[in-house]
């Protein structure tokens, strides 16, 4: 893969909350050997503000975001949702700025989301991951249902050595975290997660992974909360792995 | 957000979710109708299906005068009546007019939204006039004195032993559980009340212009009932139930009734055009077709929101909703619940008033993907959200929450300064250590995000940040990859 450089585009949350998971994949970058940049002028995406409505702040930050990414040749980051936003909201907060649309345009169509870039990008399947356990996987909605990312995170996963991957049920049903949602609704919300977790709990999986920590951490929490004994981590930790533990 | 909202959304939310039998019901009706018609859309042949019905839908919209117009002519040269109600009020007093110029003394009606929306059995019943619901579950739901908890199946939020007891209490009845037995015992009663009744009053699934008739489908036939026995048949319908032509309107009802019940044709298709002719064995004697708009046309004069008109009523959205799935439909306060309620109630009847029907969705977008006609409904709701943030005045919203709007003037400043952006984290890295419990994690928060807390963990802010392990680990090795550069450079 020598020659291939991206830029790391590092969402707001894991980057303060979730750093193990950025390093992953850069772990997994220079496994492949690809090249990578972190404009570290980055901070927020804009999609908290986007989705509670705040569009006049959001569109500042995309603005932001357009100015660090639009000379990067290809951007990759962890998170569906935040991909989901570049690729399909900012061409809506620039609707009546022909230029910044233009603009928009070009970096939603080189902004990645990581698995859909290994995959789809790449060609890849098997990255050489060693995990020993069994995984299952829950699909985020603006990932499976904004951008279609469903088999590329399971290409992914049945390729790693040791691993066990089974289905849970419902996988695609929303865990309840909606942002905002989940502070100003937090009764629905906990009913939501809590189906999320039944099926989680009776699929048997020792881990639970997805392509987006904002559910992940919503997942975690509750989790967290009703003691339960299952692992979650994010699917680039679990790809970073390795026969030695994680690279 | 710092103060816990508690609205009636929230109340009934919470009311949903404490009961067991709710609950269950909607998971069966979820498992059942909402992962079917996903399935059905899948299988189905005919791949442009809904693409064409969805476009023929916005096509009708962008020339909904001229095709109500052509739709009303051809109404009147049937011997059938029209009118036009501006308000619910308009359509009420219209419906009362009709029932009092006839002495009518009794009403059955076969389930139509639109009556409730207008709101047209009080004014009925005060006027001394019997009204009946004539569908199993909207005749449960009256004689329960409730409202309807979803678009289709009004009663789910009972079961048969609930239902067995109500028809012991108000129809006297033996005791029983069994669905055979109670749906014999609605049918004794409701049967009598047909044969006697003066008018009935319906809705309207959809209309067809070219040929002046009204579509209703069923599956008991009742509804069909209603429009052939009494002497009077009234039909309420929305102004954007319509198709110009045949052909539209034909497979317009086959995507109803697949994501209605997953069925290719539901058990009864009634066309009502006019009274009866001469030689008709049966049919009434004056047929109406009151027509209204009540907030429909603002709708559709905004291209935002047009898209909501499009919308064929078939409650596919409410099966699959994950929110929808929890709170069932009362909590929305509204005629018409779940995701399409949630977008079309703001907009007929107050934004502001209706604010947590704008906030209370994830946006998942389970709605948009089994929607028949493809509704873009949280495309719909979070353009709601943004009027609601900072006020509109074309639909006359207030700013919603103002405290909130602070919380995001302040975040746009924090993040548009990547150096005072990493300074906050860092603060607030100090700041949670008190807060920081078993596990490492966050047990307690306040103010703010305390809505959180209340039944989750939060992980806390790590103690190296990504970009702080970027400076430390990685920043230095950049410079040593021209060869790559130069041709990523190639490449751009
Ligand atoms: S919005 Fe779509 S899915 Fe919902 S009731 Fe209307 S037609 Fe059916």
């Amino acid at each position: 893969m020598a020659g291939k450089k991206v830029s790391l585009f590092v969402q707001c949350l894991v980057d303060s909350m979730f750093p193990q998971a950025a390093e992953a994949m850069v772990s997994i970058f220079q496994r492949l050997q690809i090249d990578f940049d972190y404009p570290t002028q980055q901070t927020c995406c804009g999609q908290p503000a986007f989705n509670s409505g705040y569009r006049k702040d959001a569109t500042v930050a995309a603005r932001r975001f357009i100015e660090i990414f639009e000379n990067e040749a290809v951007i990759v980051c962890p998170s569906g949702s935040c991909v989901h936003m570049v690729r399909h909201h900012y061409p809506e907060l620039f609707a009546d700025d022909p230029e910044m649309l233009a603009r928009a345009k070009t970096v939603g169509s080189k902004t990645f989301e990581f698995t859909q870039y290994l995959v789809d990008e790449l060609n890849l399947s098997n990255i050489g991951a060693e995990f020993p356990g069994k995984v299952t996987y829950h699909d985020s909605c603006h990932l499976s249902r904004g951008l279609q990312i469903n088999s590329q995170p399971r290409t992914l996963l049945r390729h790693i050595k040791g691993l066990e991957f089974i289905e849970m049920k419902d996988s695609d049903t929303c865990c309840g975290f909606g942002g905002t949602f989940a502070i100003n609704y937090p009764d629905i919300s906990t009913a939501m997660v809590d189906e999320k977790i039944e099926n989680i709990l009776a699929s048997g999986a020792e881990v639970v992974t997805g392509c987006d920590i904002s559910c992940l951490m919503n997942i975690q929490g509750r989790l967290s909360r009703r003691e339960e004994n299952v692992k979650v981590m994010h699917i680039a930790e679990l790809l970073a792995s390795t026969a030695g533990g994680q690279s | 957000m710092s103060k816990k909202i508690e609205s009636a959304y929230i109340e009934g939310a919470k009311k949903a979710i404490a009961s067991p039998t709710l609950q269950k019901s909607l998971d069966n009706i979820q498992d059942r109708f909402g992962k079917g018609a996903m399935q059905l859309w899948k299988e189905l042949e005919d791949q442009g299906m809904r693409d064409r019905v969805k476009e023929s839908r916005m096509r009708t919209l962008a020339h909904l005068d001229i095709i109500l117009m052509e739709l009303a002519q051809k109404v009147r040269k049937r011997g059938g009546k029209v009118f036009f109600a501006r308000t619910a009020e308009e359509a009420v007093a219209y419906t009362l007019e009709v029932a009092q110029k006839n002495q009518v003394k009794s009403v059955v009606k076969g389930k139509s939204m639109t009556s409730m929306e207008i709101d047209i059995d009080p004014a009925l019943e005060k006027a001394g006039i019997e009204v009946v619901e004539t569908d199993l579950g909207e005749y449960i739901i009256q004689l329960a004195g409730d409202t309807p908890s979803h678009i289709i199946a009004p009663c789910i939020h009972m079961d048969r032993h609930d239902i067995g007891k109500l028809f012991t209490d108000k129809l006297g009845i033996e005791p029983t559980t069994d669905p055979p037995e109670l749906t014999m015992a609605a049918r004794k009663a409701l049967r009598e009340k047909l044969l006697s009744a003066d008018m009935g009053i319906t809705g309207c699934n959809l209309a067809c212009a070219e040929t002046g008739q009204i579509a209703l489908v069923s599956n008991e036939g009742n509804i069909r009932m209603s429009t052939t026995m009494p002497r009077i048949h009234l039909a309420l319908m929305g102004m954007e139930r319509v198709t110009a032509t045949t052909d539209e309107q034909r497979e317009t009802l086959q995507l109803l009734t697949r994501g209605a019940a997953l069925q290719k044709l539901s058990t009864y298709v009634s066309f009502n055009g006019g009274p009866k002719k001469e030689g008709d064995p049966d049919g009434p004697e004056e047929f109406h077709l009151v027509i209204i708009d009540n907030g429909r046309s603002k709708i559709l004069a905004d291209l935002e929101f047009r898209e909501s008109l499009a919308c064929i009523r078939c409650g596919a959205c409410l099966n699959i909703c994950p929110v929808y799935g929890k709170i069932g439909g009362h909590a929305y306060n509204s005629t018409y619940p779940g995701p399409i309620g949630a977008v079309i109630t703001p907009l007929l009847d107050g934004v502001n008033k209706h604010a947590d029907l704008c906030k209370g969705e994830t946006l998942c977008g389970a709605c948009l993907d089994v929607c028949p006609v493809k509704n873009d409904l949280p495309r719909m709701l979070s353009a709601l959200r943004y009027k609601l943030a900072y006020g509109d005045n074309r639909w006359n919203v207030r700013q919603h929450n103002v405290k909130e709007a602070y919380v995001y003037a302040a975040w746009q400043k924090a993040i548009s300064h990547s150096s005072a952006y990493r300074r906050m984290i860092k603060t607030a890295r100090l700041l949670q250590k008190p807060f920081i419990g078993k596990n490492n994690m966050i047990k307690k928060m306040a103010g703010l995000a305390s809505g959180w807390t209340d039944d989750r963990d939060l992980p806390p802010i790590a103690q190296r940040t990504f970009s702080e392990i970027w400076d430390e680990k990685y920043a230095k090795r950049q410079q040593q990859t021209p060869a790559i550069k130069e041709e990523t450079n190639n490449e751009k």
